[in-house]
């Protein structure tokens, strides 16, 4: 099991600022998602906005890259916050029959932060995209 | 408080084989669980944390939400029409309580 650190928006060995050290909560997440898997970067296109001026309501697509057949497809996508007072925001299950690896939803961002979003394929391998979200206002109560 | 007006959104025309994009909606808060009211007092979580969409009986997708899903939670997700058939997506909060709702695959 690896940890969260060499997959940071700013991977090159500088500690990150303390507004990006992801919490508690997240990293917990991130074990138990990752399991004995070594995330791969790529194939993940996840659209969220640069800056969110409302943090209450962010909308965001994430898509893999996948053939989706019997024998190669996306099993679950996992949508992590790093920075929200509970990580975990969703988890997505596909099969075959969705012949597309693609979902839309709205999220809250306590903050700005890194989304993290972790896919697992049919084959067990797994891939991990982040994307750094600017926040103008927070989700209020989140 | 109890989800409500659930929407189903599916294209106009479709035929089967293609792969549509199934949108869905519901009127709920997503009460955190962190926030608290006027006196103080915190305000008890309550969420819809599971959605399961099925084609005839079978599962085609499910996702769990956490608090992290904004008010009314928006969900869409894609599918290979394989005929005729009837989409049925159930919501469900953390009392337990469901709400079901079904649209028709009109297919061409």
């Amino acid at each position: 099991m690896i940890g969260f650190a060499p997959f940071l928006a700013r991977a090159d060995g500088v500690a990150p600022a303390a507004e990006f050290v992801p919490s508690q909560d997240f990293k917990d997440d991130f074990a138990k998602v990752v399991g004995g898997a070594t995330p791969v970067r790529g194939r993940i296109t996840v659209d969220l906005p640069e800056t969110a001026d409302n943090g209450n309501f962010v909308p965001i697509t994430i898509a893999v890259d996948s053939p989706m057949s019997d024998a190669d497809h996306v099993t679950a996508i996992h949508l992590l916050s790093t920075a929200n007072p509970h990580a975990h925001v969703a988890t997505f299950h596909l099969s075959p029959i969705n012949a597309i690896a693609r979902v839309q939803s709205r999220m809250r961002l306590a903050k700005t932060q890194d989304v993290v979003v972790l896919a697992a394929l049919s084959g067990g391998d797994m891939l991990i995209s982040t994307t750094r979200v600017k926040v103008t206002i927070g989700g209020c109560g989140i | 408080m109890t989800a409500t007006g659930p929407r189903i959104k599916l294209p106009d025309t479709i035929k089967t084989g293609d792969v549509i994009e199934v949108k869905t909606l519901i009127r709920h808060e997503m009460e955190t669980g962190n926030r608290h009211d006027k006196n103080g007092n915190p305000i008890p979580r309550d969420i819809i944390n599971s959605f399961i969409a099925k084609f005839d009986g079978n599962e085609v997708f499910r996702a769990e939400f956490g608090p992290g899903i904004s008010a009314n939670p928006y969900l869409a997700f894609e599918m290979r029409v394989p005929g005729p058939g009837v989409i049925e997506v159930t919501w469900t909060d953390d009392h337990g309580v469901s709400v079901v709702a079904t649209a028709p695959l009109n297919v061409a």
